[in-house]
């Protein structure tokens, strides 16, 4: 076979599945639409897998509106989001019984472009490439000429602190990571029982999206290979700072999202959060007797004059290959992710804080969230930093990235030793499952 | 739950050695065995008191109140769950109802055929099934679970109640509970007595067998039901609609909504909580049905 070489560049395993590449020069013949009538031609329905909350009730909105007109009608299969679903997509793809559309989170598009499992929408939702910024639409297009998604929500990550602890402890709000780190030195002085944050090792996507602002790409391609680079300069500055904060103990080192955390933010025990924009939400549930007290601002930037962030969490909308009519999921994904009416929606239905730009400032997002009342410009502010989002480069095994992440860095903020091996792991054991997988791995 | 059951087997057999050989002991209160044993129980109750006090909790009260003080919350919680999804719960009950108690019952009735079958009749192939069947007992369902998906992708039937309860109609490890048990609470004797009196072999089976084996089949039929009721990984694979999940898939969508959503924790264990009641119902009610194991065991001559 003269093109086994691109052709294991992305795509794995199954000899029938069509090559993909991620060269600017070879396009991806992917999601033909020759079996893709036309939509004209009597009524079409669609199955969509998402995990979003009350997501029925906005495509109800398509189903009686646009989608009426269009004969086209869209059910929600409502699923538990993360790397299971994934998982379970791919099975259902493998027996051709995939459902037409998919909610995708941005790090698993790789993955279940290399399965060949996601249709090229390019054609179809080629006009909506303007509603969105430029690091978020690459993500759904993985670089090539395709495009294998619509982008839905995204999270900016910004620095949530408490606004009157600062006051009270006598803390500025840091402008750069240098300025972050003497403010938790400086708490531990005056409140030695006060943390100014945590490190979790048990939150992967945080650590992406901070190495990320950084600058850090861990997966690239060259040619007909791939380059995993985890372990590059910008992530190892990140994993060097944090390592050193939680050694010298100025932060806590314990997981986030446990009853000890929501404990420690609500009573104070922790004052800040490096988090992204859907921090209000869980702020909400964790801490609940610091309503009003919160308040948001850039992260930290890593040199003076910057303005770059990171993002954590975010999803999008995706077409599958095994649908029938690719052509018409790929219009209700369009008009999901676009449609002002259908933003609204999501917003108040879903609790998602939208991709699109134009929806980032209107409706929902006129007023501050509940919770951050006292901070009348945050959504202002948001959309602000969101435009500052870094590109973010992702591969076909963010999972296992993430899952080593988890065990070496676990291990590494629990006896607050060195990070930097624990990264080391983390790049050796993704390149190893690359090469078992069948992907060329540049060194 | 199934820890139960287990236990509960090997007592049966193990009083039945004792009743039949020597007079029994006096009884002197063991120490070691006693702590190990309250230990061991303390071990397996623990995390169910703490399920059933945090489903008292209120979300504010869940994270910050002292672990094992009960809080004020669980009518609102039972409420909320009732009002999630125009009450989708208790669709998820029924769903769990219905895949536990019909798969157990026609995974009982193939047992009950096969385990007689088995262990009555001679015929060539009978020890190679029986090896095979042990192998089977073996592997573990995980394993059989994508397979099997797509087996039930090529017959068109996933995504239907059939795709959860086929599966679960052939359980090696109840068809072999059942020859086991079949094999000695159904003498040799008593059947050919009853083809000596000319009746058929239907006959002797439902009238003669069947009755001596339920003690057994209801153990399988317990085992199966546990199995079921708790199976997530079948279910998960062969289901996309939701209406149809039983509710350990239904709570894992109530704790996995996605990064920006904060998992409905109180749901979740007040969830939990009702979904253990039935189970626990089902034992207390089953276990007259072992006590009759207790004696039908010891009267044998």
């Amino acid at each position: 076979m003269p093109n086994t070489k691109r052709r294991r560049l992305l795509v794995r395993g199954a000899a029938s599945a069509l090559a993909i590449t991620l060269g600017a020069t070879a396009l991806a013949a992917c999601g033909s639409s020759d079996d893709d009538g036309g939509t004209a031609s009597g009524p079409v329905s669609l199955t969509y897998w998402t995990w979003t909350p009350g997501m029925d009730k906005v495509v109800d909105l398509w189903n009686k509106g646009q989608g009426k007109k269009d004969r086209i009608t869209v059910t929600v299969k409502k699923q538990a989001s993360g790397d299971t679903l994934i998982t379970k997509i791919l099975t259902a793809h493998k027996a051709g019984k995939a459902p037409d559309l998919v909610q995708a989170e941005y790090q698993a598009l790789p993955t279940l472009v290399s399965n060949d499992a996601l249709a090229d929408i390019a054609k179809n939702v080629g006009d909506a490439r303007a509603k969105f910024a430029d690091g978020v639409w690459q993500q759904t297009t993985l670089g090539t000429d395709a495009v294998y998604a619509v982008p839905q929500d995204i999270g900016p990550m910004m620095f949530y602190y408490r606004a009157d602890l600062f006051k009270k402890y006598g803390l500025t709000v840091p402008a750069t990571w240098e300025q972050f780190a003497e403010t938790a030195r400086a708490l531990k002085k005056k409140s030695p029982g006060t943390d100014l944050t945590t490190f979790s090792a048990s939150d992967s996507g945080l650590f992406a999206g901070l190495a990320q602002q950084a600058g850090a790409k861990w997966w690239t391609t060259s040619g007909d290979k791939w380059k995993v680079a985890i372990d590059d300069a910008a992530t190892k500055k990140v994993a060097d700072f944090w390592g050193g904060l939680v050694k010298e103990g100025a932060v806590d080192n314990q997981p986030m999202y446990t009853p000890a955390w929501n404990k420690a933010l609500d009573t104070g025990k922790q004052i800040a959060w490096v988090s992204a924009v859907w921090a209000p939400g869980t702020l909400t549930t964790a801490a609940p007797d610091t309503k009003g007290k919160w308040a948001m601002a850039p992260l930290p930037q890593w040199s003076d004059g910057e303005n770059v962030t990171g993002s954590w969490g975010g999803s999008s909308t995706a077409v599958t290959t095994d649908s029938k009519h690719k052509e018409a999921a790929a219009k209700f994904a369009a008009w999901l992710n676009t449609d002002g009416d259908a933003l609204n929606a999501l917003a108040k239905e879903g609790g998602i804080y939208p991709a699109s730009t134009s929806a980032q400032l209107s409706g929902a997002f006129t007023t501050p969230p509940d919770f951050f009342s006292n901070q009348a410009d945050f959504y202002a502010l948001a959309a602000k930093i969101a435009r500052t989002t870094a590109p973010s480069a992702w591969g076909p095994n963010v999972n296992v990235a993430y899952t080593t992440f988890n065990d070496a860095f676990g291990a590494a903020a629990k006896d607050r030793s060195d990070f930097s091996a624990a990264l080391a792991k983390m790049q050796s054991a993704t390149v190893a499952d690359m090469k078992k997988q069948g992907f060329e791995v540049s060194e | 739950m199934s820890s139960l059951a287990v236990h509960q087997v090997p007592s049966a057999a193990g009083a039945t050695g004792a009743a039949r050989g020597r007079p029994p002991l006096r009884r002197r209160i063991a120490l070691v065995p006693t702590l190990t044993l309250l230990l061991g129980a303390l071990y397996c109750l623990l995390p169910v008191a703490w399920v059933v006090i945090a489903s008292t909790k209120s979300g504010r009260e869940l994270f910050t109140t002292f672990t094992f003080l009960p809080g004020t919350g669980f009518a609102d919680n039972l409420r909320d769950l009732d009002a999630y999804r125009d009450g989708v719960y208790w669709q998820w009950m029924g769903n769990s109802a219905l895949y536990a108690g019909l798969g157990a019952l026609l995974s009982t009735c193939v047992s009950a055929f096969s385990g007689y079958a088995l262990a009555t009749y001679r015929f060539r192939g009978r020890e190679t099934m029986f090896n095979i069947l042990l192998a089977g007992v073996l592997m573990p369902p995980i394993i059989l679970a994508v397979p099997q998906y797509l087996l039930m992708a090529k017959a068109g039937l996933t995504d239907s109640y059939w795709a959860v309860l086929l599966p679960q109609v052939l359980s090696p490890y109840g068809v072999y509970l059942a020859r086991i048990y079949a094999a000695a609470a159904v003498p040799d004797d008593v059947v050919e007595a009853g083809r000596m009196d000319g009746a058929s072999e239907w006959r002797i089976f439902t009238r003669i067998a069947l009755p001596m084996m339920v003690p057994g089949l209801v153990t399988v039929f317990l085992f199966q039901f546990v199995a079921v009721w708790n199976n997530f990984l079948l279910p998960y694979i062969m289901l996309s609609d939701d209406e149809k999940f039983p509710i350990t898939l239904g709570l894992f969508t109530l704790l996995e909504q996605g990064a920006n959503t904060p998992a409905l924790y109180t749901l979740v264990i007040t969830g939990a909580f009702l979904a253990v009641i039935p189970l626990v119902a089902l034992f207390l009610v089953v276990q007259r049905f072992w006590s009759l194991d207790l004696l039908s065991g010891a009267v044998k001559s």
